[in-house]
């Protein structure tokens, strides 16, 4: 083979580098970015990669049974840990099936690095086999991506994508390799630092900006806080906190924030949104300033725009400049890294010459506690039939609150939020914004890879654990000791609901009949299954299930088919506009 | 309203259709796009025209600020600026129009690059709006073919964008 890598030798020639193939290129660029684990399924233009990884210990590799699975797995082992998460792929459909991954990862900002297999430069754009225009299918639904054609970039190739997927608003970034670049050999330098003239995100709050904001909420009569995802993805909880709790003012967070401020604390007032409670809402409607912190004004949150928040001056702190003034018109505008913004909102916090006025805030908080009286979340669990909520409520319990929670998407995934009171941040991990069924049993394995020592709970359906139920295989090679929470109800209960509310009752394909016996399906994967068909079994069989420490274990919870999440903002109703119980 | 925006991008595979992709991909409007490397090869200069609300405009230009290879994006509109086109036209040009489409071409100092005994193709260089009122100009029977290079746009003054 004629080495390409003459010419890069010989403009370098003082730095003593290693000559390596492409493929032991991306192991070693992994390995000086820190990353332990890869998700990952082989194949034919991933091959020398899967050579060179098989041949050292530092890069883990664990083996999925579906690409999209790799890339859930990654993407959650990245909320759970704050490190950047990297999924490896092969080239045409193993790239397609790790679509839905990004396009997930990408809605919920998570910093991904996914590699990609390609066909030998020579055949790209002749219909090889396998072949897909990967970076073109991806392009949308990535922060960047890259086709890397000379071996000569690809160690500073793979360095700005970790950058990149790190830094600003992370999001995830795809690197697509020829096979023939991975067999190639070149001389092995990784840059310590990467500059791009054209990307400079904006970390620091404009001083101005946050001295305005302090004073405009430190003289509010009725404040509100809201933030979402950003606060968990910017390390800021901390921060959060101390400034809510110095001023006092109550906050709730979006489906995406859960866990920044804790659940527990009385300012909390739980999530607002579509299936928010009566409180967030009520106070988002009635609030005379609006702190939106790291959170996008998202459809579901907001309701009707033109009914949201309409007394309220809003501020408005995002990374991402585009986040601001999209959906609602702000006031004012900080863009910056939340850690910092927050850090630099609690400094002039200390300078305020007062804060606000305390019969003011004394009538809002008497305000707020007749929202609370309202109890939304109320439910009756007789002995009959088990109520949903009424699992969430007793895993909630049973572990302590401090178990990481996936889940997927539909009735389970509102309850999960609803009824699992977050503490700390990075505990609670679900798909957002691309709202992705599949996503919770994948997403549990990487959490359970990142804290091999937690707790981890998904919380399903039995819809959603049926676009991803391969993974058991997974969860028994690595011997990964998840606990499945499938609240079963016979029904894709989301499509259910609307049905019920919207499309007169016609229950349009949403029963889904045949369902495997999910606890002799868990049995033949090797796991444990637990079922329970009453409200007696549903204690004893979560103590069970968390008693088999080691032990993968299936939980079907019968649960009533006809229940529906309260409270419910129809779309396009404004947020005081709830369907209540 | 109409804009002008002018975008420097890193001149690579797949710039452009990062950018054409995001206006499709978010529903904005393009009226024209031109694009071509600058004095510095490896930057590419990028003229958009596209029209929206001052609220979808301010979305526009974050959002393309927000693409990693764009280095700089700014809205002409906002100040003094020159807008230039080309356009090639061939039409038909027998018996009298013969010399009626060769006066008409010199009233908007047009040039005539190429002639046939059936046609005149005509160069024309000026704002969109001018080489619109040449078409208009014509008979529409008599127009065989035209291709506009799509808007390219400065700012007036010493500076650079």
């Amino acid at each position: 083979m004629t080495s390409p890598t003459t010419t890069h030798e010989r403009l370098s020639p003082k730095t003593e580098s290693e000559t390596l193939t492409g493929a032991e290129i991306v192991v070693r660029a992994l390995r000086d970015e820190g990353v332990e684990f890869v998700f990952g399924y082989p194949g034919g233009a991933v091959l020398y990669i899967y050579d060179a990884l098989d041949k050292q210990e530092a890069v883990q590799h664990v083996l999925v049974r579906h690409e999209q699975a790799a890339v859930h797995a990654a993407d959650a082992y990245s909320r759970v840990t704050g490190k950047v998460g990297v999924a490896l792929v092969t080239s045409g459909p193993g790239a397609t099936n790790a679509v839905t991954g990004i396009a997930t990862a990408y809605m919920d900002s998570v910093p991904l690095v996914v590699i990609s297999g390609q066909v030998p430069v020579a055949l790209i754009g002749n219909d090889a086999f396998q072949e897909v225009d990967t970076v073109g299918i991806t392009r949308p639904c990535t922060k960047h991506n890259f086709l890397v054609k000379d071996i000569k970039d690809l160690a500073s190739t793979l360095k700005t994508a970790f950058y990149l997927a790190a830094t600003g608003r992370p999001g995830p970034v795809l690197v697509d390799i020829p096979k023939d670049v991975t067999g190639h050999q070149c001389a092995y330098h990784y840059p310590d630092k990467i500059s791009l003239r054209s990307y400079k995100p904006t970390i620091k709050g404009h001083p101005g900006q946050v001295r305005k904001a302090m004073q405009m909420i430190a003289s509010a009569q009725r404040p509100m806080f809201y933030t979402g995802g950003g606060i968990v993805l910017g390390n800021a909880s901390e921060e959060l906190r101390k400034l809510v709790r110095s001023l006092n003012v109550p906050i709730t967070h979006t489906l995406m924030g859960l866990g920044a401020y804790p659940a527990s604390d009385p300012q909390f007032v739980g999530m607002l949104g579509m299936h928010g409670t009566y409180e967030a809402n009520m106070a988002v409607q009635h609030c005379d300033v609006l702190v939106a912190l790291g959170a996008r004004f998202d459809d579901r949150v907001t309701g009707n725009l033109a009914k949201f928040a309409p007394h309220a001056k809003i501020v408005h702190v995002d990374v991402d400049p585009s986040s601001i003034s999209k959906n609602v018109r702000v006031d004012v505008p900080i863009v910056g890294d939340l850690q910092q913004v927050l850090t630099e909102m609690n400094q002039v916090l200390g300078e305020l010459d007062a804060l606000n006025d305390p019969h003011a805030m004394q009538a809002w908080w008497a305000q707020i506690a007749e929202w609370r009286k309202r109890d939304c979340l109320h439910y009756q669990q007789d002995d009959q039939i088990i109520k949903p909520q009424f699992v969430v409520q007793k895993l909630f319990e049973l572990t302590g609150g401090d178990a990481i929670v996936t889940s997927d998407v539909g009735q389970h995934q509102m309850w999960a939020a609803q009824f699992y009171g977050f503490d700390k941040p990075r505990r609670w991990v679900n798909s957002g914004g691309l709202g992705t069924m599949g996503f919770g049993l994948p997403a549990a394995m990487g959490a359970q890879v990142a804290e091999p020592d937690a707790t981890v709970v998904c919380i399903t359906g039995d819809g959603s654990i049926q676009m991803n139920i391969q993974e058991l295989s997974t969860c028994q090679q690595y011997k990964l000791p998840l606990k499945v929470a499938c609240l079963n109800n016979h029904y894709l209960g989301m499509v259910r609901q609307w049905q019920e509310f919207f499309y007169e009752d016609r229950y349009a394909m949403s029963y889904v009949d045949a369902l495997p016996n999910f606890v002799k399906l868990a049995e033949a994967y090797g796991h444990i299954g637990l079922r329970a068909d009453t409200p007696a079994d549903v204690e004893p069989v979560i103590r069970e299930a968390l008693r088999l420490k080691d032990r993968m274990v299936f939980m079907d919870f019968r649960v009533d088919a006809k229940e529906n999440v309260y409270p419910m903002v129809p779309v396009g109703a404004g947020l005081s506009d709830m369907i209540l119980v | 309203m109409r804009h002008i925006i002018s975008i420097l991008l890193e001149n690579e595979a797949g710039a452009l259709s990062r950018v054409a992709g995001l206006f499709s991909a978010r529903g904005y409007n393009i009226e024209a796009m031109t694009v071509a490397p600058t004095h510095d090869a490896s930057i590419s200069r990028m003229t958009v025209a596209t029209s929206g609300s001052e609220e979808i405009m301010e979305q526009v230009l974050k959002q393309l600020n927000k693409l990693v290879e764009v280095i700089r994006v700014h809205d002409l509109s906002e100040g003094p600026h020159i807008e230039r086109e080309l356009m090639l036209i061939k039409v038909h040009a027998v018996g009298p129009d013969r010399e009626e489409v060769k006066r008409l071409s010199d009233i908007f100092r047009g040039r005539i690059i190429d002639v046939t005994d059936r046609s005149y193709t005509i160069e024309l260089t000026g704002p969109g709006d001018k080489l619109d009122a040449f078409i208009h100009a014509l008979d529409p029977g008599m127009v065989i073919e035209v291709v506009r290079s799509g808007a390219s746009a400065i700012s007036r003054g010493a500076k650079a964008i």
